[in-house]
């Protein structure tokens, strides 16, 4: 078991906004995804309730990243349907653009942008998607940052930060533009252990208020301590889903045996 | 720090050093000739060899340079001087001395009215005064040699300051235009004046009624509003419609193929009216008397100025999904990049009046800086296209999870980064663009170096060359100096993402 495993069974989880509504936040039916000829994603069918909290793990190669990146429209679906919020995902720029704004995104190499100071890359979407003042916008970012803990930092530029705190400052951009859904690509797949912990934490704190989360990562002491569902893909298929306990504890797919007997070291 | 305490570690430090300095320095010149000259026995004869050949050039170089002579008539005076001074060689900069207005403003005309009002007000009235010299009726030979005494008298520096006031003036408010561009801890609001900018200097450059610039700025400013108002009402493709058409009505005549003319273009009748109200103006100056170094100025920012949207837009363009504004700028770029500038040059001088409607009468000078932007926006929207293709993949897609759409993302996220990865490549593109201008002396521009020629021609300078050439290297080098040190001064400050 990891540092950053250790670390998160010693922190005290506080469960009582972590509610699950009725309310359907994502549908995908039947979507299937091609690269050229290649079938990435085959027949994939989930539904995402307001509030859930979904890990999402595999082999490399199996499809996870493709499957998050359809669901804000970065990658192009060829069949089936992809309701967000109850929009259904079109081709029709304005859609997209709406479901953008509600969706949050954090990638697995921050892509803060550079040329902006912190507060900077955390206001530009409030004030040029949303229309939101300056002045307001701001008070926004740095109520954000203080929540993943690095206000200091709000006039540095991304380059003076550590990997850690960049990742902070992803998920607190994507926070100002107050998205009801929250994608997390392997975020913290390019840290160091103790940077983990800091992103982690953060990440626990916004499953704490109740966001509906969909995370691709291999953190398993995360999807044991706040998912409520951890969902196994391999070979652009959804193999085997179930709550984090049965999950791990009594696997029915060989594959699923495979790949838990490898990522935990059994 | 005296008894021993038990630590369970073996070493813990109890008082944290204070910083210290540096070692103290590489410094002395001894040293530092040692170890950069002189540090193997290969590099110590280098270091002789190139000292050699430094020398040698020197050599030839600064006894000509330092030993010009500056006060002579002629290039015969001159070797005389020479000659009685015992030189064996002297470069003759009286000819810079004499001609250096000539190189500058070529035969823009003087304000001669204005230097004899101020300073040959004695000589004026003797010749008659003010009407009698250079009124509607005069003598124009009479003019010609009032004003060429008069300019011999004053002296170069006066005519200078005074006889060239508009250029002169067009220049320094040039300065002050493009500063806010250039340093953004300059107000703001002094951006409005650069946008002014352009109509100023065309009035003062090319005089005629003030009338005529402002009614070009009003109907740019008319068909943006158009833009605007219909855009924001009926969508941004009637937007787009309504203000070409608004355009087209002002500055062209739409309605020529049906032979009716007389009511378009309205350009005319606006400023034709506000003339009449209330006439104002500047003596008109044609295009065919602009030459020297101003020439090389005019056409040079011209073309940056304009070239530089025109290249992102084609280097956005080739990068579109749409097949068909993609093919569109590529073929664009190809074939503009793949044709020598002075064969553009001639079409824009012989053929372009071929093409267009008859009756308009383009003015060469536009059509050259047209040209020379069409040029290089060419080049620039490749430079660009660099820059965009060295800009992570992750940057697009952050900008578009964030629900920016594709002009917003550009804007604000994916050209500020990929126009500060170019700078090097734009100025390089914008330093060429400028030593090019040089190029219009083929087709009967009379740019610096043409000048060059005709001081020549005449019978005191018949057979100098080297000291107007680097008189006019000399020009084109400070230019393109400061244009090179701007960039990098921009680079350092734009290096955000570096630790
Ligand atoms: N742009 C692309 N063009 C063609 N094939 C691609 C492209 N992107 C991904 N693929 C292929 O699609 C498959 C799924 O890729 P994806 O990135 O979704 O995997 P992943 O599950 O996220 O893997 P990892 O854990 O390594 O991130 C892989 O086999 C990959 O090679
Ligand atoms: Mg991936």
């Amino acid at each position: 078991m990891s540092d950053a495993q250790a670390a998160l069974q010693d922190r005290e989880i506080n469960r009582s906004h972590m509610t699950v509504s009725d309310e359907i936040a994502i549908e995908i039916s039947n979507m299937n995804k091609w690269y050229g000829t290649f079938h990435v994603l085959r027949d994939i069918n989930l539904t995402v309730n307001r509030g859930e909290r979904i890990v999402i793990c595999g082999p490399s190669g199996s499809g996870k990243s493709t499957l998050i990146r359809c669901i804000n429209a970065l990658e192009e679906h060829q069949k089936g349907n992809i309701t967000v919020d109850g929009t259904v995902l079109s081709t029709d720029l304005k859609n997209i653009d709406k479901i953008r704004s509600e969706v949050g995104m954090v990638f697995q190499h921050f892509n803060l942008f550079p040329h902006l100071t912190i507060l900077e890359n955390c206001t530009l979407a409030p004030i040029w998607v949303r229309k939101v003042p300056k002045r307001e916008a701001e008070e926004t970012a740095m109520y954000f940052l203080e929540k993943v803990k690095i206000p200091e930092q709000a006039n540095k530029y991304p380059g003076q930060l550590s990997g850690g705190q960049q990742q902070r400052v992803a998920i607190a951009r994507s926070l100002c533009m107050r998205p009801r859904i929250m994608l997390f690509d392997e975020p913290t797949s390019a840290l160091d252990p103790e940077m983990i912990k800091e992103v982690l934490d953060t990440m626990i704190a916004l499953a704490e208020e109740g966001m509906t989360m969909l995370c691709v990562t291999h953190e398993m002491g995360f999807a044991q301590a706040v998912a409520n569902r951890v969902i196994f893909m391999d070979q652009g298929q959804i193999i085997e889903q179930n709550e984090p306990k049965a999950f791990f504890n009594n696997p029915q797919n060989e594959r699923t045996k495979l790949f838990l007997s490898q990522i935990l070291g059994h | 720090m005296s008894e021993t305490h038990a630590h369970s570690a073996a070493f813990v430090r109890t008082a944290i050093l204070p910083p210290a300095a540096p070692p103290p320095g590489q410094t002395g010149v001894l040293r530092w000739m040692r170890e950069n000259l002189f540090s193997s026995i290969p590099n110590a004869l280098l270091t002789l060899l190139a000292l050699y050949f430094v020398y040698t050039i020197l050599a030839a170089i600064l006894p000509w340079t330092l030993n010009g002579i500056w006060d002579a008539g002629s290039l015969t005076e001159c070797r005389a001087i020479r000659d009685e001074r015992g030189l064996s060689t002297a470069a003759c900069w009286a000819v810079i001395n004499e001609r250096w207005l000539q190189l500058l403003f070529g035969f823009y005309p003087i304000d001669a009215p204005l230097l004899a009002r101020l300073f040959y007000a004695d000589e004026l009235a003797a010749a008659g005064g003010m009407d009698a010299v250079f009124g509607p009726g005069s003598n124009a030979t009479a003019r010609i040699e009032f004003v060429g005494t008069m300019r011999a008298e004053l002296g170069n520096a006066l005519v200078f300051f005074f006889g060239y006031w508009r250029p002169l003036l067009a220049l320094a408010l040039l300065v002050v235009a493009v500063a806010p561009v250039l340093y953004n801890n300059l107000p703001r609001g002094m951006l409005i004046f650069s946008l002014i900018y352009p109509f100023l200097a065309v009035f003062l450059l090319w005089g005629g009624s003030i009338w005529g610039p402002i009614s070009v700025a009003l109907g740019l400013a008319l068909s943006l509003y158009i833009l605007k108002y219909a855009g924001a009402r009926f969508g941004g493709l009637l937007g787009g419609l309504a203000m070409i058409v608004t355009l087209l009505c002002f500055f062209f005549n739409p309605l020529s193929l049906l032979g009716i003319s007389g009511l378009f273009p309205l350009l005319p009748h606006v400023s034709g009216l506000l003339g009449t109200i209330l006439p104002f103006g500047l003596p008109a100056i044609t295009s065919d008397d602009f030459g020297g170094f101003m020439l090389a100025i005019i056409i040079g920012t011209s073309g940056i100025v304009l070239s530089l949207p025109l290249g992102i837009v084609l280097a956005l363009g080739r990068q579109s999904s749409m097949p068909l504004i993609k093919w569109v700028c590529v073929t664009f770029i190809e074939v503009i990049r793949g044709v020598p500038l002075i064969v553009w040059l001639f079409t824009a001088s012989l053929l372009l009046n071929y093409f267009l409607p008859p009756g308009t009468n383009f003015d060469l000078l536009l059509r050259v800086i047209i040209m020379v932007t069409l040029f290089a926006s060419a080049y620039l929207a490749e430079v660009v296209r660099g820059g965009l293709a060295a800009l992570p993949k992750g940057q697009y897609e952050a900008a578009d999870s964030l629900g920016l759409d594709y002009w917003k993302s550009m804007r604000l996220i994916v050209l500020p980064q990929a126009l500060k990865i170019s700078i090097p490549g734009i100025v390089n593109t914008f330093i060429g663009l400028f030593k090019d201008t040089t190029l219009v002396v083929f087709i009967g521009l009379r740019d610096p170096l043409g000048l060059t020629n005709a001081i020549r021609a005449t019978g005191e300078w018949n057979g100098i060359y080297w000291e107007l050439y680097v008189f006019v290297a000399l020009l084109f080098f400070v230019f393109c100096f400061f244009m090179s040190r701007y960039s990098m001064y921009l680079e350092r400050k734009l290096a955000t993402d570096r630790r």
